[in-house]
């Protein structure tokens, strides 16, 4: 079935720059696997569509049962140039939780 | 085991946070946290206007405040309170706090070696951009090298009840009193990295403690009275976060964890000054109430480089807003933006950029929201940015006059045609670490 993101995890979101960061932390760790899945850079990208100019990188951390994520080009040139209400990608978190995954009962439940 | 509290995550937190650090229980160490990025050029400007000013003018005030009850309680400061002019800030604090002995981190300050650095070929290269510093030279405001915790732990080991630095990292504050007190070494790298972990989680004061955390916010006991973070040291690189007794807020693994993510990079390479944190390698556990232990943390040795945090005049920028209601607010909304436009460009105006949001629909979430159906209002927000200061200005004149002109029901325009900002940008930079030489100063 599909589920939104923020059914098995919650996060938190900082600037770097021009950069927004995104960190996605699971409720369970046995649900780690499942985010390593689904939450692909590719399929962030996607999400976010014009939002995000440049690249996005993903960097695992077993250890917190997190996934980093790094949007390049993310915030309207960053700082003090950008024209945005959410100059520094604090929202950003947030708006990742509500992309959808596939997870089946069983892995939901386990 | 020692005591380091943090009571500010950046110059405008909470004013009452470090004096209920001192007055809630016991501490042995205050540090503060004063410098954004771009809050260099601030102080900047402010020195410019004022030779008496260019530092955290929050600070000696709060000094003045807590002066009686650190004497009492041999509680020690640590602030990079000294923007550019950390002379005066302590100055001032010795003024308002003549009882405490003050001390200086100066060397940070390189704005007036740029020339030479250039002439010498060092490009300092826009870790950004790549583009060389040349390009930009006749615009530079403020030029500050990150410091590390050992010229800190010089400035404690003179005895100082307060430590007032410039532009020292955020991390350095709470490693440099650990480095003095357990005796840890240049190439401790595991102590380095542990003490720098524990720098990351308090450094934004109260979002480690329950503020801005998206796990069960609701329920997360008396915001109103949040507690601010306290280090509980240990001489092995293991530590406790905690807070005083009473305080509101949470702490909890899943707490920790959300801040240990926030403004990270690739997290086997946390790069400062004093060492390489992996933060791949840090175990969490919940010791009790309020507790969360923190162990296994593991170092690599410094770069051989510092990284300078440069600013500079970028040009100009004006936000303006209109808001529109129901029936058809965003289509209302959006035919407003198109006349604005339009009109921007038949008058002939160049702007760098021209960007539009419309609040209530999809300003912060972008193409991530879905289909929002006829909303009760909306918040129309332009933004413009450019060199042409004019331009920029006659902007400024181009949303009022749509609430009578343009489409129906829009309001919102109270506060009068918004104010022209100067752009001030960040360029940052990396030097070899033998170009910057601290030094310590005790102010008397």
């Amino acid at each position: 079935m599909r589920v939104p993101l923020s059914r098995i995890a919650h996060g938190r979101s900082g600037d770097k720059g021009d950069t927004s960061n995104i960190g996605i932390i699971v409720f369970h760790d046995r649900h780690f696997p499942v985010i390593v899945r689904e939450v692909a850079a590719e399929r962030v990208k996607e999400h976010f569509g014009e939002l995000v100019q440049g690249e996005v990188e993903r960097f695992e951390l077993p250890n917190l049962g997190a996934l980093n994520f790094l949007l390049h080009g993310a915030l309207g040139g960053g700082g003090t140039l950008s024209l945005r209400i959410d100059a520094q990608g604090k929202t950003l978190s947030a708006a990742l939780l509500r992309m959808e995954i596939d997870i089946d009962d069983r892995e939901l439940n386990l | 085991m020692i005591r380091i509290a943090n009571g500010q995550g950046f110059w405008g937190d909470w004013l009452e946070a470090p004096v209920r650090l001192v007055e809630g229980g016991p501490i042995d160490y205050l540090i503060l946290d004063y410098l954004a990025e771009v809050t260099m050029s601030i102080v900047q400007k402010q020195k410019q206007a004022d030779p008496n000013l260019g530092y955290a003018r929050d600070f000696p005030p709060l000094i003045g405040r807590i002066a009686k009850r650190i004497r009492e309680r041999n509680i020690k400061v640590l602030a990079n309170a000294g923007g550019v002019n950390p002379i005066a800030c302590a100055k001032e604090v010795r003024r308002l706090a003549p009882d405490l002995k003050v001390a200086v981190v100066l060397g940070d300050d390189v704005f007036d070696r740029i020339d030479d650095m250039l002439s010498r070929g060092l490009e300092m290269r826009s870790m950004d951009t790549g583009e060389a510093l040349s390009t930009i030279r006749p615009r530079i405001l403020s030029a500050n090298a990150y410091i590390g915790a050992f010229p800190l732990n010089e400035a404690l080991a003179t005895g100082a009840d307060i430590v007032i630095a410039g532009r020292c990292t955020d991390t350095a504050l709470a490693l440099a009193p650990m480095i003095h007190r357990f005796g840890w070494k240049e190439d401790d790298w595991d102590l380095l990295a542990a003490g720098t972990v524990a720098g990351h989680i308090v450094e934004c004061g109260a979002q480690c403690t329950g503020g801005n955390c998206q796990i069960d916010w609701m329920n997360i006991p008396d915001l109103e009275n949040i507690g601010y973070p306290i280090v509980e040291a240990e001489p092995d690189g293991t530590f406790v976060i905690t807070k005083h007794p009473g305080t509101g807020g949470r702490i909890d693994t899943h707490v920790i964890k959300e801040q240990l993510l926030y403004e990270l990079g690739d997290p086997k390479k946390y790069i400062t000054p004093d060492c390489i944190a992996d933060f791949t390698s840090i175990q969490l556990r919940d010791d009790d109430k309020n507790r969360v232990r923190v162990s296994g943390i593991r170092g690599r040795p410094r770069t051989d480089t510092l990284k300078i945090s440069i600013s500079y005049e970028d040009g100009y920028k004006a936000i303006g807003s209109l808001v529109y209601s129901w029936p058809q607010a965003l289509e209302k909304a959006r035919a407003a933006d198109r006349i604005v436009r339009s009109r921007l460009e038949k008058l002939g105006l160049m702007f760098d950029e021209v960007y539009t949001e419309y609040l209530g629909f999809n300003a912060c979430h972008g193409p991530a929201v879905p289909n929002v159906i006829d909303p009760t209002e909306i918040q129309l927000r332009i933004g413009v940015r450019g060199h042409d200061k004019r331009a920029v200005d006659r902007f400024t004149r181009e949303l009022i006059p749509l609430v009578l002109s343009g489409p129906p029901t829009g309001t919102g325009f109270g506060d009068g045609r918004p104010p022209v900002r100067e752009i001030v940008a960040y360029w940052p930079a990396l030097v070899p670490r033998d170009e910057i030489r601290t030094r310590v100063e005790v102010v008397l």
